[in-house]
């Protein structure tokens, strides 16, 4: 089948359900990670150190720009919905949120890759 | 000019599985889909299959995917469009064959809007009048010509065929809004429901699918406010509220 070439409506839902099933499997995770201090420190201690690991400390930045996301677009949508008469400013306002996050991202990732650089 | 046309063939009888096929053919700059179909169907393969009525955007009958976005094909004009242009039926329905849908469960839907006028009072002696201000609210979605371009091109319809989705609600909406309408009560059953208008998910693909420039989304938005509204109100449906202010004076 092929694609339905749909608008900004479209990809930013996409990205909303990715993001939002990507932080639910993080939270399951962490929960799973954090339930391991029941056996003891030491096998509690042996995964957090794993979150230490340069790789991690990236990929937390994808956890911190998914939760910047889905948190942006769940309010983006609330507005509309709420003030019903701001749907014709959709794109502006999708436009909006993507500064937002890019204005969120650049010091966030400066600050948690900054450890990594020294 | 010469124009690429890719059309997605489907014969039930003979196919298990949809497929492409291209042809090329000659066309005017001012040709549009439509008549690119006709070409294609008169000269070279005359067993392709696609529905139209009037040719002029006002039937709603050949509402179809175009180069990956529902359109309707005679207003589509082949010279904006990038070759090899992409012709499939609109998604989420049964094809009966190759551009043609079933859209049976689509008018069900339809009808159970309850798509007319529906009021308790007794016939005025003349007209039932409304002011311009209350004409206007539902002035947009008097423009619907059925075509489905909005319900297939919203993924929670793919997803879910039971949704209702936006051509109903569109529906709906033209007489929730309508100061001489009181059947909100008899229409919020099927909208204020699991595969009702919760079932939107704000995406706007049928905004801009619609080929009559149908704010669709926020019709959709108005009708979920409306029926807040309602769930909310002590006394019962604001259909009662809309009729605030009253019919002009004859």
């Amino acid at each position: 089948m092929s694609r339905y070439r749909g608008g900004i409506g479209q990809w930013s839902w996409i990205l909303h359900r990715v993001t939002g099933v990507g932080v639910l499997v993080f939270l399951c995770l962490h929960i799973l990670d954090t339930a391991l201090v029941v056996l003891g420190p030491d096998h509690y201690n042996a995964v957090i150190q794993l979150y230490r690991h340069p790789v991690f400390r990236v990929m937390e930045i994808g956890l911190f720009a998914s939760v910047l996301f889905h948190a942006l677009n769940g309010l983006r949508i609330t507005i509309l919905d709420v003030w019903v008469g701001l749907m014709r400013f959709h794109k502006p306002l999708f436009q909006l949120e993507m500064i937002l996050f890019a204005v969120a991202m650049v010091p966030v990732t400066w600050i948690m890759l900054r450890p990594l650089l020294r | 000019m010469e124009i690429r046309i890719k059309i997605q063939r489907f014969d039930p009888e003979r196919d298990e599985a949809p497929h492409w096929r291209q042809y090329q053919v000659g066309a005017q700059p001012m040709d549009r889909v439509l008549d690119v179909l006709h070409t294609v169907r008169w000269q070279h393969d005359g067993g392709l299959a696609f529905r139209r009525s009037c040719g002029h955007g006002i039937c709603g009958s050949d509402a179809m995917e175009i180069n990956g976005r529902n359109r309707l094909a005679c207003k589509e004009l082949v010279k904006s469009l990038r070759q090899p242009i992409t012709v499939a039926p609109m998604r989420g329905f049964r094809v009966v064959k190759d551009l043609m849908v079933d859209m049976t469960a689509f008018f069900e839907k339809y009808r159970a809007v309850r798509p007319y006028l529906m009021t308790d009072d007794a016939p005025p002696e003349k007209e039932r009048l409304q002011s311009p201000e209350q004409r206007e609210r539902y002035d947009d979605t008097t423009k619907c010509i059925l075509c489905g371009a909005c319900t297939t091109a919203c993924p929670s319809f793919w997803a879910n065929g039971k949704f209702l989705g936006p051509a109903a609600i569109v529906q709906a909406h033209r007489f929730l809004m309508d100061s001489r309408d009181q059947g909100a009560e008899q229409r919020a059953g099927v909208l204020n429901d699991a595969s009702g208008v919760w079932r939107c998910r704000t995406i706007f693909n049928c905004t801009d699918a619609c080929p009559r420039g149908i704010q669709v989304t926020k019709a959709i938005g108005d009708v979920k406010k409306l029926l807040v509204a309602r769930s909310a109100s002590p006394d019962g449906p604001p259909a009662r509220a809309q009729r605030a202010g009253g019919p002009p004076s004859a």
